[in-house]
């Protein structure tokens, strides 16, 4: 989801050449930047970006998931389901605590997102209409957000990496708790299987899509490389994916949508990998842009639950308020 | 001999796997981050009570059905669970008011039934009562906050108490399966939990700035499988997967 975060990021910056290689060097010497140091403006605004769009990720992404809570077909199912989507909303809650270090409130981004301002991956711009989509999310989205986080982990600021150090772990054991409700669907009966298969052919194309534009057109790219933002391109991190996915599929007996997938023994400096077929970039830019199945309804949703929520959050307040009042007023007695 | 102690079981359970549901609808939906934290974990003590007791039931019964087969696979007039807990999330006013009244009443049953004569219920107890009393302090303190916050929030809290307490009377009423799970010591009396809800509850209420409304009409009748409107509308919820592809192991 999370390289989708430098999508128009803006790492421009103004300050002293020798400002600049300072900084330069403390990243090179891999030091982590903390809160309270001196940095280039382009490197706060980069990561407030980055680290806000992935914080919203987690809290849109706790909706498609959400749908199938108390339709689970099974307790253990339920139990299992409310306990992931509660997780990536835990993880959503380190993000914005890890971007508010750089200065933004969560309100402010709040605000960004329910006005579209702010981005979140496009992948939660699709629907989950079958039990399946919980396997398929579980194993491919997650396990793509694992690709993308676990060099995450060693980004130079260290708040994030930090909270992302965090977020892996628990993002791994959802992976093979998805994938293991897809071999229950795929050891069951034709049905289940035929569910699996369909769920599969909708998510794989956005799954890698979640790795963002080729690094061709990835502007910033560059800059947050250099910062060590980001260690990996999108497309070394696509193909990584995606020779790491498919004999996942193939144990599960699954066939992944792609016409034109095939094993290069030559790819990966002799290592072996996976050619594949061509993303349909139209589609993605499409969904980024707002024009996805569920975009509308997701930003919809968040916007109700936050003025829905709005007199609860005046009361708490107001309580706070009350309350403050009555101590300061005994203690002057 | 074990019918009773099964039904009254199953009067448990379904009252925990139906409010968990009801909590649970809150997800990704809460008022503030904070809840979509807090809420899920209440739905998960709740749903994971309730497997204990299904699986406790099913064993009782002896005729091999596991908890999903009596949590999902019942007709509606089959569900024990008592009406407080079906009554639909309304709003957030609603929602912690339920689930304090509810875990009122859950925390010195759990109390009591550590002395059950049964282990199994010693072991279930033990666990609930930890959690239901989180859950009293946590939708305790929100009911405080709400019902002591501003203009809005207090007519909100104060319209949910109006709303909610004719189903309380239910949480202590004993069915005749209750009342001989009772005589056997296996599960204890739900009446002599009157006082001390009473004292939470009004503890709360003074705090909150709330009244406690005298009830002329109490509603009863979930644990007979009278239920409301509602209810068929969240088994269908429910029981959707298990309907529309049956005999499946998920
Ligand atoms: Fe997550
Ligand atoms: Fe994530
Ligand atoms: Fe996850």
């Amino acid at each position: 989801m999370y390289s989708q975060g430098l999508i128009g990021a803006d790492g421009a910056t103004e300050e002293t050449e020798e400002f600049l290689a300072k900084f330069q060097a403390r990243i090179d010497r891999e030091e982590k930047i903390e809160p309270n140091d001196a940095m280039p403006n382009g490197y706060r605004k980069t990561l407030v970006r980055q680290i806000g769009q992935h914080a919203h990720s987690e809290i849109v992404g706790m909706l498609p998931e959400g749908n199938w809570i108390t339709r689970a077909p099974s307790l253990r199912r339920k139990a299992a389901l409310l306990a992931k989507v509660q997780d990536e909303g835990g993880h959503g809650l380190y993000l914005y605590s890890a971007a508010e270090t750089l200065g933004v409130t969560r309100e402010q981004m709040t605000e960004e997102l329910l006005s579209g301002k702010a981005k979140y991956s496009s992948i939660f711009n699709y629907p989950t209409p079958t039990w399946a989509d919980i396997g398929t999310i579980g194993w491919l989205v997650d396990g793509a957000a694992i690709m993308n986080q676990i060099p995450l982990c060693r980004c130079s600021y260290g708040p994030y990496a930090r909270a992302m150090i965090r977020v892996c772990k628990e993002e791994s054991f959802h992976q093979r708790q998805g994938y293991e409700i897809l071999i229950s669907l795929c050891n069951g009966t034709e049905e289940q299987k035929q569910m699996a298969q369909d769920s599969i052919n909708r998510w794989w194309w956005p799954s890698l899509m979640m790795f963002g534009p080729h690094d061709a057109e990835s502007s910033h790219s560059e800059q947050s490389m250099k910062w060590k933002i980001k260690r990996f391109s999108n497309d070394e991190l696509r193909q990584k994916f995606i020779d790491a996915t498919v004999p996942q599929a193939e144990y599960l007996g699954l066939t992944v949508p792609d016409p034109e997938l095939k094993w290069n023994p030559e790819k990966n400096g002799g290592k072996g990998g996976y050619d594949h077929g061509e993303i349909d970039w139209d589609e993605f830019w499409r969904v980024v842009k707002g024009h996805g199945k569920m975009n509308r309804d997701r930003i919809k949703d968040r916007k109700k639950a936050w003025d829905d929520g709005a007199w609860v959050r005046e009361a708490a307040l107001a309580h706070a308020e009350k309350r403050a009042a009555r101590q300061t007023q005994h203690a002057a007695e | 001999m074990s019918a009773p102690l099964f039904n009254a079981l199953l009067e448990l359970a379904d009252d925990h796997l139906i409010l968990g549901h009801r909590v649970s609808e809150w997800c990704g939906h809460a008022p503030l981050l904070e809840e979509d934290l807090a809420m899920p974990n209440m739905a998960l003590d709740m749903i994971g009570a309730a497997r204990s007791l299904y699986t406790y039931a099913g064993e009782i019964e002896g005729e091999g059905r596991d908890e999903d087969q009596l949590a999902y696979l019942r007709y509606d007039r089959d569900y024990k669970n008592c009406l407080l807990v079906e009554r639909p999330n309304e709003d957030f006013a609603h929602t912690m008011l339920k689930q304090l009244y509810f875990a009122a009443f859950m925390h010195p049953y759990w109390e009591a039934a550590l002395q059950s004569s049964d282990e199994t219920v010693r072991g279930i107890a033990g666990k609930s009562v930890k959690e239901v009393a989180y859950h009293i302090r946590h939708a305790g303190e929100w009911v405080v906050r709400l019902g002591d916050g501003t203009e809005e929030s207090a007519q909100r809290m104060q319209a949910a108490v109006t709303e909610l307490h004719p189903y309380v009377e239910e949480l202590f009423h004993m069915s005749a399966d209750a009342q001989a799970a009772a005589d056997t010591g296996a599960l204890p009396d739900r009446e002599a939990m009157r006082t001390q809800w009473t004292n939470t509850i009004s503890n709360v209420f003074d705090q909150a700035k709330l009244t406690m409304p005298e009830v002329e009409y109490p509603q009863l009748g979930g644990r007979t499988g009278h239920h409301g409107e509602e209810m068929g509308h969240l088994l269908s919820d429910l029981q959707y997967m298990q309907r529309a592809y049956p005999n499946m192991s998920w």
